[in-house]
């Protein structure tokens, strides 16, 4: 009898919280799901302030709603569907692993909209994916990485070996050695994420193996306050977010984040949502860089010297001009055979696809 | 390949750092266990310990007050687990992964505002003579304090468990709390005094990780190593020795896998770090495979409520 009572309330509780939105349909509501904590200070911290960067573009005709820390897999496809229950218009989903829960809720939910970061499925009209070319970051970066080490290992903390990882540790590696011909590739892979100790770790292993530079793909500044150990001797990057803190130590001297990049979302989530609320609102494959201003550099601190400063701060302009693209010929695959032609530049399918190291990096992609 | 690039000097020590907070938290849930206590809470007690040891040392500039405010954090949290399933008899299971999600909503309430910020960390001890060995110096005598205590805690809780007489009630309490009662021990005290010294170990693993390792404040920063303590309990038979071997084995191969990696291995390495819970796995198979031997190994009473008037 009691248990019957509670039901009948929660349903009439479920019909409040729920219904009243649905019916108020001159707000529009977007959600966000992130795989992390928006305290990681990088991944998820990013795409947050483009959340928060919807609310102040639009005010009180959109509403934001998030769920931090959502596990990829099954968990994922449950969280997801409760947003499309709540009545949020569009949703975006933000971590690779999140494509098959978002295009098998997308199928179930035809007025929804639904937004899939990193991913390249679109099983359904009303599922987009977006990404930035975050490879031309890594160019940047691995520029600087070639130039200022001093034992010529320079390393990469990967999270897990898909397109975007690979891609991204190509374009570092790349430019590290256009640089420095003498430089060394160091990867280890974390298999996950996020996860302070373990990247940490990872960070420790490659320090304690003679690398000097350290570039990461994981979500958290554990690498950097690690590199921080080793006082001025060795130097890391900023990820997804600029990581200022550690830019500069507290006794003035330079700190062991030289530079960063930067992920900006809030460009394409405040069109996105815009283009929903006009109207003009279309399935899209979205993949933007420094033109656009998705990626970002960072402010570069004082350990860099002033002519590198000056080469990374010109192959940024060329980028952003659309001059000079990160995957340009001649390269090899690392087995040797040709890749890219002198002067030709790698087309996006294949960037996106991307499962093959380049020439010179020892060590195989694991499965 | 080049596994000349790694150092045992340097993997062996960072290895001892990687594995102490496990460590801490696994030698405190073991007693914790011993006394037929199971508490499913230690990941929300570690990072509980992680942001008030982090919160304190930041504002005091002081790391031990830091660690020793942790480990008061883990026993209080700890309190409201004993005090709901000793007292009020809820079930032990519900009662820890609740004591988890409120350790981690709270810990990341706390520590917004301390996010990104950088504190000071424990020195490295300069033991005379000691850390000026070669090789062993290096290797296990340059380390900061909080890694010999927490070995300094093992030895303790050996020597308790096996060499007085309030482990051994501590122990009886665990094995049969109708006969300890009837005996006139206090099941419910005992039972209570263990369960915070699990909360304040599992509080000082926490703080270790936010004042040492990492070291600084991020939100679910444990990442599961609460669990891992977990499972190094089961995996150590509920034996203080066995626990140390477990924690720097569940330790030393996550540093291990990655310095291979590091150094060009690249095959083989998901099957090393998968290994400890493929090890844990056989550990209860073996002890549950034979029934005379799983006597000797798992508290008989674990995890049952006790009720004086049953």
């Amino acid at each position: 009898m009691i248990r019957r009572t509670l039901l009948a309330t929660a349903a009439a509780g479920l019909t409040l919280a729920f219904g009243a939105p649905a019916m108020a349909q001159d707000v529009t509501k977007a959600c966000f799901v992130y795989v992390g904590p928006i305290g990681d200070g990088g991944w998820t911290f990013q795409h947050h302030q483009g959340a928060l960067a919807v609310k102040e573009e639009y005010g009180d005709k959109v509403e934001i709603a998030w769920q931090e820390s959502v596990p990829e897999g099954a968990d994922a496809e449950r969280v997801i569907t409760q947003m499309a229950l709540s009545g949020c218009n569009i949703i975006f989903t933000t971590s690779f692993g999140y494509m098959d829960p978002t295009n098998n809720v997308a199928a179930k939910f035809p007025d929804v909209k639904f937004e899939h970061a990193t991913g390249y499925k679109r099983e359904h009209p009303n599922v987009s994916t977006y990404n930035a070319r975050f490879y031309e970051g890594r160019a940047v970066v691995g520029h600087i990485a070639g130039k200022m080490t001093k034992t010529n290992k320079i390393g990469y903390i990967a999270s897990f070996p898909i397109p975007e990882v690979i891609m991204g540790i190509n374009s570092y590696y790349h430019h590290a050695k256009l640089a420095n011909p003498d430089v060394e590739l160091v990867v280890t892979w974390a298999y996950t994420w996020f996860d302070p100790a373990k990247e940490a770790d990872a960070a420790r292993a490659m320090l304690d193996q003679g690398v000097d530079v350290i570039t990461a793909h994981t979500d958290s500044t554990a690498p950097l306050a690690e590199i921080a150990k080793e006082g001025s001797s060795a130097w890391g990057f900023g990820q997804a977010s600029d990581m200022a803190a550690f830019m500069t130590n507290d006794d003035g001297t330079p700190g062991p984040r030289v530079a960063s990049i930067i992920d900006e979302w809030s460009p394409y989530y405040v069109k996105r949502v815009g283009q929903l609320m006009d109207g003009t609102y279309e399935q899209v494959d979205s993949w933007a860089g420094m033109p656009e201003g998705e990626v970002v550099i960072g402010a570069m601190n004082d350990a860099i010297p002033d002519d590198v400063k000056a080469e990374a701060q010109a192959m940024i302009d060329a980028i952003t001009a659309g001059e000079y693209h990160p995957f340009t010929g001649p390269m090899n695959k690392q087995d040797g055979s040709a890749w890219l032609a002198e002067g030709e530049t790698a087309d996006d399918g294949t960037l996106l696809g991307m499962n093959f190291y380049i020439e010179g990096i020892t060590g195989d992609i694991p499965n | 390949m080049d596994l000349s690039a790694i150092n045992p000097v340097l993997l062996v020590a960072s290895i001892m750092i990687s594995a102490t907070p496990i460590l801490l938290a696994a030698i405190g849930e073991m007693v914790v266990e011993k006394s037929g206590v199971l508490n499913l809470g230690v990941e929300g007690m570690m990072i509980t310990g992680a942001v008030i040891g982090f919160i304190v040392a930041i504002n005091t500039g002081a790391p031990l007050l830091g660690f020793a405010t942790a480990a008061i954090a883990g026993a209080v949290l700890s309190l409201a687990f004993g005090v709901l399933t000793q007292i009020f008899l809820s079930n032990q299971v519900a009662t820890g992964l609740g004591l988890t999600l409120v350790g981690l909503g709270l810990s990341s309430l706390l520590g917004k505002p301390y996010e990104g910020q950088k504190t000071v960390t424990l020195p490295k001890l300069d033991i005379p003579i000691l850390s000026d060995l070669p090789v062993v110096g290096r290797m296990l005598f340059s380390h900061d304090i909080m890694v010999y205590l927490s070995l300094g805690i093992v030895v303790a809780v050996w020597a308790f468990l096996k060499h007085t007489r309030a482990g051994l009630i501590l122990r009886a309490v665990g094995e049969s709390h109708e006969s300890a009662h009837a005996l006139g021990y206090k099941v419910i005290r005992v039972r209570m005094l263990a369960i915070m010294f699990g909360g304040a170990c599992a509080g000082l693993g926490g703080a270790y990780l936010s004042l040492v390792r990492v070291p600084q404040w991020t939100e679910g920063m444990t990442a599961g190593a609460g669990w891992i303590a977990l499972a190094i309990v089961v995996f150590a038979s509920w034996r203080a020795g066995r626990v140390l071997v477990g924690a720097y084995l569940f330790g030393g191969i996550t540093v291990l896998q990655l310095n291979l990696q590091a150094a060009g291995l690249t095959w083989g390495v998901q099957y090393l770090s998968m290994s400890p819970y493929l090890i844990t796995i056989l550990v209860l198979v073996f002890i549950s495979s034979n029934r005379s031997r799983s006597s000797h190994d798992a508290p008989a009473n674990l995890g049952q409520t006790f009720h004086a008037t049953r």
